[in-house]
Formats: C-alpha cells, structure tokens, sequence
C-alpha cells in the first residue's frame, strides 16, 4: 500500500530574538498510510504541535516537504480537516452555521438541500441533533468541541489533523469525545493525525503512535504500533496486558526525555522556559497511580 | 420592601441629585451672579418654546424641537460621511501594518484637532458654494471631528480578532470577501459601535459649535442669538435641551451596541 501522507525531512526554524536561528522541528520523517489513526505524542513545547500546524498549511516549513495523496501541500485547504484544541467556533454563528460555512466552501456544487444534509448527518453523528440552532455561548465546551470535530468531518477531508482536541475538556468528557471520534473515523475511514500529550488516550485511539523528542530540534523518537483490533473497547483494551506493556514504553521514552532536559538545565544547558515544569511531575503521577 | 427600594434607587434619587443642582443654580443668581436668571424665571420665559416645540416664527425664533430637528439633519449628514470613510479607513489600519504606519502618525495629529479649528477652513474649503458654504461647512465639520473613534476603535476591534478565527477562513479557504463578510465584519462589530456611539456624541458637540459660529438656525445658533440678545434665559433652555438630545442618541446607540455583545 503506498504512503497517504509523506513528511520528510521536515524542518522548522524560527530566526532567534538576539541573532541566530532556534530550530524547533529537524528533519522529522513519517510516513501514514490511508485510513491510518497516527497519534504524534510529546511533551508540551517539543513542536509536535507545529508539525501539525505544517500539514495544515497554517506555518510554512522552513526545510523538506510534505506530500499528501501524491501533491506537495502549500498553504492551507480543505482537503484537511483541522480539530483545534479551543474548538474555535465562530461566536455570532450557530453550531449549524459553523458546519455550514465549511459545507457550503467546499461543497458549492451541490444544491441547498444536499449541504444541509450533510451539515445535519454530522452534526448528529457526534449527538448535537438537539442544539443545531445553538450558539456557542449556550453550549458546554465539550458541545462546543462536538461542533468542532462536525466542521472538520464535513468538509470531506483526504485527512484529519487532530490538534490536542480534547486537552481543555474534563476527562469524563474526554472519554466520550474519544468515543465519538473514534465512531465518525471509523465510519468515514479517514487518514487521522492527533497531536496529544496523554498517553491513553494515544493508546486508544491509534494504530501507531510516534514519539517526539523534545525540542529544540525536536524529531522522532520511536515508533510504537499500536494493534488492538477495531472496534474497540476501552474496557477490554485497558484489561490487556499489551495495555501496560505498550503505556510502559510510551511512559519511559517520556521520562527519559524529561530527564535528559532535567538535566540539560543542570548543566547549564539551554533553559526551556516555554515548557511548562508540571509535566514530569504528570508522568510520575500516572506511574505512582499504576 | 424591595419594591420601595427599587423605587429608591430609581426614582427617588435621581429626583434628589435634580432637585440640589436647581438648588444651587437659585443659590447662585440670589447671590453672586445677580445675571444668571433663577430657574422659575427661565421657565417662565421658555416655556413658549418648550410647550409649542414645532412653532415657527421666524427663521431664529423657532420651537425648540423643531431647533433640534435642524440641528439633527445637519448631524446625520455629517455623522453618515464619517461613517462611510471611517469604517474603511479603520479597517485599513487594523490589517496593513504598512498602512497603519503611513497613516496613524497623521491621524493622531488631526484627531486633537477642535472643531472651532476646523470650520473656518470647511468655508474657505466651499467658498464656492454660495449660499451653501455654511451648511457645507458644519458637515464637513461634523464628518472630520466624529471620523476618529469609528477609525480607532473598527482599527483595534480588526486587530483584537483572535488568530483562531483567521485560522479558520485559512483552513477553509475563504475568499478575501467571505472573510471579510462572516469573519473580519462579525468579529470587529460590538468594537465598531463603540466607536460609532462615540462618534455621534461628537457629532453632536461639534454641530452646536458649528451653529454657534456660522449662525445657522438649530439649537447651536440659537443659543448664541439669544446670548447676543441678552435673553440669557433661553441660554439654560438650550443647554438642557443640548443635554437632554445627546443622552438620548447615547442611549440609543448603546442599546444596538449592547445586543451586538456575543459571549
């Protein structure tokens, strides 16, 4: 099967206040294949996010290329759906409004009666049948991240670029968002990419999961795969004893990584201000809690 | 007893605070401004214009609505213009930086700028109107003194709009138009009436100004009349009537503003 989407070499620097260029991202190479659920996972600040912002068109690469379904990718478009981590809707639209504007771009071929079908089909596929004619002031931010995955799954997209979209919800919510992307993917067979620093829910949702090390010049670490079958169960997949071993291994390359910057800062190395210190302390937590 | 309360609140005091300044305008012509016509004689001497308000007697010696109404047409016209340039313009600076640094260092200088300032050069501007160039004058007057807050504020409600929202017309590829029409215009709106609320206040400060120099009938022109005609009554009238005009249109202004308010 060939590749759906091709990142190689992929490079991004920034030209560093007081001279000098600070690379983020160097030389990232991956390779996803269509219909594949790749997950991108990393400490915050490592530039998982930034890649993801690179396929989507919205920060040109500075170095390599990106090739999606056999065309480089410039710029952004539809043929990618983006989740945002705030689901960014627009406030002075409905949650019907939101979807429709996408609908409506990509869709102009198709006559009135056929778009609102389908902004409707998905926006009860993620179970907001009753609060289409709802603003986002009036819905809770998990409706309001519901509407967010509706726009994305609408367009139609070659593919899914999933930035951390449930880091702001409460983890009950999580666990039912998680559910309801996995049951639109799962019905739609889209090539996704998640970028995420919560290692189950990593686990759950993909088929492979690439590990980032941490900037600067952040590239891949490791490569798990991930081979639960489909569907899935939460239940049963957190009763494996594949589940441990895999959360194991995703848990140590995070540590190690954690402490190589740990360490880093010791020695005098360059400071990393812009990563927030409690995600070490996140890990140990989810180890002491095992 | 929360009932009485509200009536406090709302009725009572306001009624209170009235009642002390009228005091105090008594206090002051009993005493040491022996010119200053006491509030019974003000009234006395108005209420021809107050309880008639649409008369007219002659082109300075009007109703004191039908002054205002005059006054008001002026102040549309002129507001309307300032609308129509300032809009644009804000919308300019709050997307090109280039822009924004050409014009803003002008702009600053011209906004301080006092209508009393800019009238005579709106005459010399349509000196060739003839027997327009006043009428002329006040709108232009009007439209380049109340320009400036719809300019600044539709700048900083254009630059105030999150990356997010752009993200979106970027990942959807909205044309520049459809951009501009369901997300730029949306999104800066309750900061554009911010700063068209501002401007009609303006508008209003400067017509009377305009009035009182180019002695055009209005409330404006009025005032100054009965000023040179030592009806020094009629002075307190306007001024009331100047104040009570501009609450009113804020109100208004406010109410849209207020429903333009999302989340």
């Amino acid at each position: 099967m060939s590749e759906f989407l091709e990142l190689s070499k992929l490079s991004k620097s920034y030209p560093a206040p007081g001279g000098g260029v600070s690379v983020v991202v160097k030389d990232f190479d991956l390779k996803v294949k269509k219909g594949e659920f790749v997950s991108l996972i990393g400490h915050s600040g490592c530039g998982k996010s930034t890649v993801l912002s690179m396929i989507a068109g919205l920060t040109p690469p500075t170095g390599g290329g990106i090739i999606l379904a056999g065309k480089e990718v410039v710029g952004p478009g539809p043929d990618r759906g983006v989740v945002f981590q705030s689901p960014c809707l627009l406030p002075w639209m409905t949650a019907y409004e939101n979807v429709a504007l996408g609908v409506n771009q990509v869709f102009y071929t198709a006559n009135k009666e056929e778009r609102r079908q389908i902004v409707e089909y998905y926006l009860s596929v993620v179970g907001l049948e009753d609060s289409v004619h709802k603003r986002p002031a009036e819905l809770s931010q998990g409706m309001r991240q519901r509407v967010g995955i509706a726009r994305a799954f609408a367009l139609a997209p070659k593919m899914l670029l999933l930035d951390e979209p449930f880091g702001m919800l409460d983890s009950l919510t999580r666990y039912e968002l998680q559910q309801v992307l996995l049951n639109v993917w799962r019905k739609d067979q889209r090539t996704a990419l998640l970028v995420t620093h919560d290692v189950d829910e990593a686990i759950f949702l993909s088929d492979r999961v690439v590990m980032m090390t941490d900037g600067p010049e952040a590239e891949v670490g490791d490569i798990m795969d991930v081979e639960f079958p489909r569907p899935r169960s939460r239940k049963k997949i957190m009763e494996s004893p594949l589940y441990d071993r895999l959360r194991a291994h995703l848990i140590e390359f995070l540590e190690v990584q954690a402490h190589k910057k740990g360490a880093e800062k010791e020695n005098g190395g360059v400071p990393q201000s812009h990563r927030p210190p409690q995600n070490k302390s996140d890990v140990a937590l989810k180890l002491e809690l095992k | 007893m929360k009932q009485g309360g509200f009536k406090l609140d709302w009725l009572l005091l306001p009624c209170l605070g009235s009642i002390a300044v009228i005091l105090l305008w008594w206090l002051s012509s009993k005493t040491w401004s022996k010119d200053l016509p006491d509030p019974l004689k003000t009234w006395n001497v108005s209420k021809e214009y107050v309880l008639e308000p649409f008369a007219k007697r002659g082109e300075l010696d009007q109703g004191i609505l039908r002054f205002t109404l005059l006054s008001l047409s002026l102040v549309v016209k002129g507001y309307a213009i300032a609308l129509i340039l300032g809009t644009p313009l804000g919308f300019c600076i709050g997307l090109s930086k280039t822009f924004s640094k050409a014009f803003d260092p002008i702009f600053q200088i011209l906004r301080p700028v006092s209508p009393l300032a800019w009238l005579p050069l709106g005459m010399v501007l349509f000196l060739g109107a003839g027997k327009n160039t006043s009428e002329l004058a006040a709108i232009f007057t009007v439209a380049i003194c109340s320009m400036w807050p719809t300019v600044l504020n539709t700048a900083a409600g254009v630059r105030s709009i999150p990356q997010d929202y752009l993200n979106v017309a970027k990942v959807l590829r909205l044309s520049r138009y459809q951009t501009l029409r369901k997300v730029l215009l949306p999104a800066a709106l309750p900061y554009m009436f911010t700063g068209f609320r501002l401007s009609l206040g303006i508008a209003w400060l400067v017509i009377v100004a305009a009035e009182m120099l180019t002695g055009r009938p209005g409330v404006g022109g009025f005032l100054w009349q009965e000023y040179n005609s030592l009806i020094y009554e009629h002075i307190i009238l306007c001024i009331l009537t100047i104040g009570i005009v501009g609450f009113v249109l804020d109100r208004l202004m406010s109410v849209v503003e207020n429903r333009l308010k999302f989340a």
